[in-house]
């Protein structure tokens, strides 16, 4: 588990990346909801934690691809692939993220470790 | 309607495509392209590919296993459009065949404008094969000159730093983009490449590209020579339209200014709110067609990505509908661009006369967004390293007109 922020510094609507390999967003959506994903657009380098969140719905902030924030799942082009899933866990207050094991549907130009 | 030929096979054309096969037409679709490629993604072309961290693979616009069941006629360019009354058009084709239509999309884009100094070492940028033929020149340590300081100017000369090159950027206007950003803004963005020791040359004009075998340098207006191993005109492009002569189809004048950001009907495809031209089962899409804008009270061209992907699901529905669809508000032009590792977007129509207020961020620090402001409502919004108060900003553009 990677502790993200405490769940007090996360506000419905909004959301943070972790400095992970790759990076990761967490949103806290307007109903209440906490998902991770990938931080990283799937079709290009793009951060989906600076993207526009509605509803279950993260639409990424520089070419309007839409994820599904509980499958991951691409809602709206251009993205093709699916950005990957993580688990989100709350104890004491804290917000944890539990790293999904399957590997990340990194965009092209992104695809070397660590560059993102 | 059984039978529609899109007429250009890039961003604009398969969106159009699919589109139709979304929107239920199930007849015989055909796909014309003047490129021998399967359809690609320009933007990566002056960045990521140019600097080779992605593969012409990665360019790929289409799905893995996508299949529209569509006839694909690449690599021969539309060469004329003829109406045949209640049999709908033909397109003739280059090679002197042609393909039989109750409906037509045009979709054929534009063309680079090129410097009159044709020699080897001096490219334009547009296509995949402009973009090899670039990377091939942009050898460490080479020289490269990049006339016009547009935004495919301004990620070349970014492109080529990263690269190794010595760079100079010559622009006639007194600042970078200026005429679609004001020229403070324009000083701004110049101030990206000048804090890398890319110079930028403003309000001079080329008098002539030098050279023998290959380009030596260019000779600028005010007497100043600067030596030069490759140079990139990034002064614009045309819409291709050229084909369309002697078809009926209408096009806007060419007096306007040349699309940008806030750019005008520059010689596209005149078409109404919904995409549809003046001929009955013909649509235009992409960057050779000039929509109507209603809130602007004038026909648009937008020469950006954004558009050819939004705008194709309204001309399907027009098309397909016989132009008595509903077109949807249209959405406030936007770009972005990446330099020097920042992000660069704007959105919305400034104007010269608009009020520019930095809202957040420091400009000296390469770090800000700017509003643009006229009687009191934001026309537009431009922001560097700014992506995600951009987002919000966007959504608060407020059509001309709106009031």
């Amino acid at each position: 588990m990677i502790p993200a922020c405490p769940l007090s510094a996360l506000p419905r609507g909004e959301a943070v990346r972790l400095d992970t390999d790759p990076p990761i967003a967490v949103f806290h959506t307007e109903d209440g909801e906490l998902y991770a994903v990938d931080d990283t657009c799937t079709h290009q380098d793009a951060s989906l934690a600076d993207g526009w969140l509605e509803g279950c719905e993260v639409e990424c902030p520089l070419h309007a691809s839409r994820f599904d924030l509980r499958t991951g799942q691409v809602d709206a082009p251009p993205a093709k692939l699916p950005v990957r899933t993580h688990g989100v866990v709350v104890e004491d207050g804290m917000v944890h993220v539990v790293p999904s094991e399957l590997p990340p549907n990194l965009p092209p130009g992104l695809r070397t470790p660590g560059r993102a | 309607m059984r039978s529609v030929a899109v007429v250009g096979a890039s961003l604009a054309g398969l969106w159009a495509a699919r589109a139709l096969r979304e929107q239920g037409f199930d007849g015989r679709l055909t796909l014309i392209g003047a490129e021998p490629h399967r359809p690609y993604d320009r933007p990566p072309l002056s960045k990521e590919f140019l600097a080779g961290t992605m593969t012409e693979a990665d360019l790929a616009l289409e799905d893995a296993g996508e299949d529209l069941g569509a006839e694909w006629r690449l690599g021969v360019p539309a060469a004329g459009l003829t109406p045949r009354g209640s049999a709908g058009y033909a397109v003739t084709l280059g090679d002197g065949t042609s393909v039989a239509a109750d409906g037509v999309v045009i979709a054929t884009g534009a063309t680079a404008r090129s410097l009159p100094w044709n020699l080897p070492g001096v490219h334009t940028l547009r296509t995949l094969d402009d973009a090899r033929a670039l990377r091939a020149d942009l050898v460490p340590g080479r020289r490269l000159v990049v006339v016009g300081a547009g935004f495919v100017g301004a990620e070349v000369a970014a492109t080529a730093h990263s690269l190794g090159l010595d760079v100079t950027i010559v622009e006639i206007a007194p600042a970078p983009s200026a005429r679609a950003l004001g020229s403070r803004m324009g000083h701004a963005l110049a101030g990206l490449h000048e804090d890398r020791g890319v110079r930028v040359l403003c309000g001079v004009a080329v008098r002539a590209v030098t050279g023998g075998d290959r380009v030596d340098g260019v000779l600028l207006d005010d007497g100043r020579s600067l030596p030069a191993d490759v140079v990139l005109a990034g002064i614009g492009a045309s819409p291709a339209v050229g084909w369309l002569a002697g078809s009926g189809v209408d096009l806007c004048g060419d007096s306007g200014d040349p699309g940008g950001s806030s750019g005008g009907s520059g010689g596209g495809v005149r078409c109404d709110a919904g995409g549809a031209t003046n001929l009955p089962g013909v649509v235009a899409v992409g960057d050779c067609a000039a929509w109507y804008d209603p809130g602007l009270g004038r026909h648009h061209r937008v020469e950006h990505w954004t558009g050819a992907v939004r705008r194709p699901e309204t001309a399907a529905r027009t098309l397909l509908s016989g132009g008595a669809a509903e077109p949807g508000a249209p959405e406030p032009p936007y770009l972005w661009s990446d330099q020097y590792g920042l992000r660069v977007q704007f959105a919305g129509h400034a104007g010269p006369a608009d009020e520019v207020t930095v809202e957040e961020g420091d400009v000296d620090a390469r770090s800000f967004l700017a509003v643009y402001r006229r009687d009191g409502r934001a026309t537009a919004v431009l922001a560097v390293d700014r992506v995600r108060p951009f987002g919000r900003w966007r959504r608060r553009i407020e059509p001309a007109g709106a009031r």
